[in-house]
């Protein structure tokens, strides 16, 4: 299974971290720190894996992004790849040539999407179309709430109740 | 009071204003996100639940970027929860799944907002509450939900039932208990045609079979029937993970599945199937010839790739195989070293490991030259990585393949001299180790030590530290094999040692007492006849080596570094030595270093006076004076010439405890007190008994053999030093050498090109594949001691853990029926018969049952399948009697149908078994 998902940026700031095993805050903070140290450090034409404390971290690096998912030993190490990409398309798909100030300013929604994605450190679907009809209803379903939500009218009736 | 609501909400911070300011840094980044902090805390104690939100979302980021605490947000985060929009909920389960954990304390609040999402008609929502149980879930809530989530295994809707399917494993594991009500729904969920599910329902069973596959034996036909229908290549890796897992525990499944994986292997386009069926073989059916034979084909394409991660993969299968098929590395060798001088260092190391795979005893001494000398070249991190892994392999099983220990203790002393060597400690063990256990090295180990001690460039090394420990304690404790105490003596007590810890300090300070009772001993008690033992042989090699030297170096070297006999006159020299080197270190901080010197050094003032008479006075003089010292010197000499043995490390525990001896009694806070004294490393090293009383003279009719270059270059080392620093220096009385500078210590010029060493390489392990060429050995491989039982490690017996057990015992309760609780073992004491057919009834009663929950729910069509295919069975059953082998042929040829074969195959099975041998139950009939 996998145990996390990390994208770092080549300056090694974090733009997302999903948590499928239970870590402590602090024990995050570290294995970032950690893997930062050792991914970024990797030269361009070498390969994608990394073992890590038992793990094995499998990383690509996309742009100025470096996407890691750390799993099992015995896990599939380019099938894993696969699903990076698998994500990666997605996002592209989601918010049109996808580049980092996009997950900066919608990291919230950077999460839905990984989060139909995998489930439980499991894919979860494994058709691009389908991830996006999904997260679409998902948008407009919170649309239509935020419309209502941010109506003047509604602000003063609560605001005076 | 609604004041101040109004104004948060309407001109609250978004999140987007959050990071843009973030971004901006006007004010600094910390500065900043404390005082967004401080908002978000009073925003987030509004009661406008849209306020709340984004209050809440604007903390998880905080939290998740710039790891902000975000505990104390907790009974917020329930609040938002609890709202009705779809948006807010998001926040919140985005927030809990972040942030919670098993020891939140508002966890007890959130269970009956999950229940009430679950049963939600909105299917995101049910999707929300899902993603969140699956990554809070505790025993409680696992408990507490079950139902529900037994619910959602069968919904309609198969974008909910496909999450409850990943959630169920998190249940199981938290939960065990729950199998015993959802197992069969998951169970009926292998059986379903949409591919999203079915990849669910693997995945989850590809989990579940990693921790205990024999519980999931009864399954296999599920598995292999999606292995063979199955079109999606996430699915097929899952499958095959459990395939992996379940065919070493039973044969019969993986005479039948390893056909349809080299079907694969042979069709699939797909890189990461590839691997995946080529790892499965090698793994688990390594045993299947033709199949390891295509599975390697497939890794030596992996090999050559051009692609780093294949070529990773490729070697890293390899490895796996090397295991079992050496001759599948020998063949690929080539490969294999080349990729030593790949530039990712993950290739490297794999290849190392391949390399060393190859070690046998006849190609170690060459292989390990080339790698020595490929960590010459390499970074300090592949370099110990290399040395690391030659010392490991060597020291094997009690140094198993080594013959000659003479070249390996050299070679430890080589690899200790390389720049980058950091294995100082291991190099220690080994050195002592071998010291103990092989009698006949130890003149070649005083040797290596000797060179190592002498050479005043090492001790400003701190990562040789160690090493020089072992060197110090093996001179002192072999010095009767010396050529030259003397000069052993000015070695380890040479003003560069104040460099060394003072635990190491303490060994070399013992060390050179116990040269120093040497020396007094072969001076006064054995007197003059046998005094020139050592001193004679180095007499004859410091011959040799004048001659070799040339005439470069003008001083003659046989009066230097001699001892000569040792006379009155140098041990004169020694004890002054002595007290000066250590009279300052009467005043160290360390107790053992301060201890130790005043032992010797009282020592010496014992027999000082008459030492000092004896060379003065005439003979007869000091023939009376000198009893009393002799008397010290032969006591103290019997001390030392007991011999350490090597102890196991179980030894103590063999000592029965005497009855009336609490060992713990008030001894429980001394640990507290001592725990930060470090004790010195030889103390590892306890005394055992002497194997037999030695003499010195015993050993004066070994061969002494001389490595002339290596000594003389580090005597030239030492007198070198000792030029330059002569004020620390006594005067020895004799002339100083003059010799060239200090020789380059290990050139990497010298050492040839990487394509030369790896061509050598290539030749070197071809040798491996020579079966078994007796080399004739120019001396028998020497006794090494061994201990009875002691020398493998003890095994860690490890307990599995009491949940997984748990689980695997209820996956079994359900599998195997709950009426059936016996275990395995004791189930082969039932009468075989009797077994055979309660199996095959609860067989039937377990299909039945199958077919009516899934006739309740579907289709009319699959419900006429799956009665055929029940009917087919029972009547199969009927007839399985008058089967016979020779349907074999007609299965195999019928092997496009596999669901046929299969249930054919079921039908002919229990015959060919026979059933006393099998302890599974035969659920492949």
């Amino acid at each position: 299974m996998i145990h996390f998902v990390l994208l770092i940026s080549r300056q090694g700031k974090v733009r997302l971290t999903k948590w499928y095993s239970p870590y402590s805050q602090k024990e995050r903070t570290k294995v970032i720190r950690e893997l930062g140290g050792v991914i970024l450090n990797r030269g361009p034409k070498l390969c994608n894996f990394v073992d890590w404390r038992g793990f094995k971290v499998v990383y690509k690096r996309y742009a100025s992004l470096y996407f890691c998912m750390c799993i099992d030993q015995d896990d599939n190490e380019l099938e894993v790849l696969e699903i990076i990409h698998h994500f990666v398309e997605i996002l592209d798909r989601y918010f049109g040539s996808v580049c980092e100030l996009d997950l900066i300013f919608n990291f919230h929604k950077a999460y839905y999407i990984l989060d139909e994605l995998l489930l439980a450190g499991e894919l979860q679907e494994s058709s691009k179309k389908t991830v996006a009809r999904l997260i679409a209803a998902q948008d407009s379903l919170v649309e239509t709430a935020k419309e209502q939500a941010s109506s003047i009218s509604n602000i003063i009736a609560q605001a005076t109740k | 009071m609604s004041g101040p609501s109004l104004m948060d909400s309407l001109f609250q911070r978004t999140l987007e204003d959050l990071i843009k300011g973030l971004r901006q840094q006007l004010i600094g980044e910390q500065a900043f996100i404390s005082k967004a902090l401080e908002e978000i805390r009073k925003e987030i104690k509004s009661t406008d639940l849209s306020t709340k939100s984004t209050a809440l979302l604007k903390l998880c980021y905080l939290s998740n970027l710039h790891f902000h605490d975000m505990s104390f947000a907790a009974f917020h985060a329930l609040e938002v929860l609890s709202s009705p929009r779809f948006s807010h909920k998001k926040i919140a389960y985005h927030a809990i799944s972040l942030s919670f954990h098993d020891s939140t304390p508002v966890l007890l609040l959130i269970t009956n907002h999950l229940r009430k999402d679950l049963t939600s008609t909105n299917e995101f929502e049910v999707s929300l509450s899902l993603q969140c149980l699956s990554r809070i879930a505790n025993v409680d809530l696992a408990r507490d939900l079950t139902p529900e989530v037994f619910t959602l295994l069968s919904s309609n809707k198969l974008y909910v039932r496909k999450r409850a399917v990943a959630v169920v494993l998190r249940v199981f594991e938290k939960y065990p208990d729950s199998v015993r009500v959802c197992f069969k729904r998951l169970v009926e969920n292998l059986e379903n045609y949409d591919p999203q599910i079915l990849s669910a329902v693997v995945g989850v069973f590809s989990e579940l079979a990693c921790k205990d596959p024999r519980s999931y034996l009864p399954l296999a036909p599920e598995f292999y029937k999606i292995l063979v229908d199955s079109k999606s290549n996430w699915i097929s890796i899952k499958v095959l993970k459990i395939f992996a897992k379940l065919a070493p525990l039973e044969p019969r499944l993986a005479n039948r599945v390893v056909e349809p994986i080299c079907d694969l292997m042979r069709k699939t386009g797909a890189k990461s199937l590839l691997f995946e069926c080529v790892r499965t073989v090698v793994t688990s059916f390594s045993e299947y010839e033709s199949a390891v034979r295509l599975a390697v084909g497939k890794i030596r394409e992996f090999m050559v790739d051009e692609d780093p991660n294949l070529k990773y993969l490729g070697l890293h299968a390899l490895s796996i195989v090397a295991s079992k098929h050496l001759w599948v590395v020998s063949e690929n060798k080539e490969v294999v070293i080349k990729s030593l001088s790949d530039p990712d260092p993950n290739i490297k190391i794999e290849s190392l490991r391949l390399v060393m795979a190859m070690v046998s005893e006849h190609n170690v001494a060459e292989i390990s030259k080339v790698l020595v000398n490929y960590a010459l070249k390499s970074d300090p991190l592949f370099c110990n990585e290399i040395l690391g892994s030659i010392l490991s392999t060597c020291s094997r099983n009690v140094y198993e393949i080594i013959v000659d220990f003479d070249w390996y203790v050299s070679l430890l002393g080589e690899m200790s001299r390389i720049p980058h060597c950091q294995m100082g400690e291991e190099i220690e063990n080994q050195l002592v180790d071998i010291g103990l256990r092989v009698k006949d090295v130890r003149l070649e180990l005083v040797r290596v030590a000797r060179d190592l001690l002498i050479d005043p460039a090492l001790l400003g090394n701190s990562f040789l530290h160690r090493v020089l420990s072992a060197a110090a304690w093996v001179s002192g404790e072999y010095v009767e094999f010396s050529r030259n105490p003397l000069e052993l003596m000015e070695a380890l007590l040479q003003p560069r040692t104040s460099l060394l810890p003072p635990s190491i300090m303490a060994i070399y300070i013992q060390s050179a007492f116990k040269v120093l009772v040497f020396c007094l001993h072969t001076c006064f008690v054995r007197g003059g006849s046998t005094a020139g033992v050592s001193a004679s042989a180095s007499y004859e090699s410091f011959d040799d080596l004048s001659v070799e030297n040339g005439a470069g170096s003008t001083v003659a070297h046989g009066q230097t570094c001699t001892s000569a006999p040792i006379t009155n006159e140098s041990i004169v020299n020694l004890l002054k030595l002595v007290e000066l080197a250590l009279s300052p270190l009467l005043g160290s901080h360390d107790v053992e270093v301060q201890e130790r010197a005043r032992n010797l050094l009282g020592f010496v003032d014992l027999i000082k006076l008459e030492a000092l008479n004896s060379s003065g006075q005439e003979e007869n003089d000091s023939e009376q004076k000198g009893v009393e010292a002799t008397k010290i010197i032969r006591l103290v000499h019997d001390a030392f010439s007991k011999e350490l043995g090597p102890v196991s490390l179980s030894a103590q525990g063999k000592v029965p405890v005497p009855d009336g001896l609490t060992l713990n009694e008030n001894l429980g806070d001394l640990e507290t007190i001592c725990s930060d004294i470090e004790l010195p490393s030889s103390n590892t090293f306890s005394f055992g008994y002497p194997f037999e009383e030695k003499d010195v003279s015993s050993f004066s009719n070994l061969q002494i053999k001389e490595d002339s270059g290596q000594s003389n270059e580090s005597t030239s080392l030492l007198a070198e030093h000792r030029k330059r620093h002569g004020l620390y220096y006594l005067p020895s009385g004799k002339s100083e050498v003059i010799s060239n500078d200090y020789p380059p210590a290990n050139d990497p010029a010298l050492q040839g090109d990487n394509n030369d060493t790896a061509s050598d390489l290539v030749k070197l392990t071809a040798e491996s594949l020579v079966p078994k060429r007796k080399p004739n050995h120019s001396k028998p491989r020497p006794v090494v001691v061994k201990l009875d039982e002691a020398d493998e490690k003890p095994v860690a017996v490890k307990h599995p853990e009491s949940r997984d057990d748990s689980l695997s015992g209820a996956v079994r309760d359900i599998l195997f029926g709950s009426e059936d609780i016996l275990p395995t073992s004791s189930r082969s004491n039932l009468p075989s018969s009797n077994r055979k057919g309660k199996e095959k009834q609860h067989m039937i009663t377990q299909v039945e049952s199958k077919e009516n929950v899934v006739g309740d729910g579907n289709s009319s069509s699959r419900r006429r399948k799956d009665h055929s295919h029940g009917k087919e069975r029972r009547h199969r059953k009927k007839n399985a009697e008058e089967r016979n082998e020779t349907d074999r042929k007609e299965k195999e040829s019928s092997s496009n149908h596999p669901r046929r074969q299969k249930s054919r195959q079921r039908a002919e099975e229990p015959l060919k078994v026979p059933p006393q041998t099998s302890v599974i139950p035969d659920f492949l009939l």
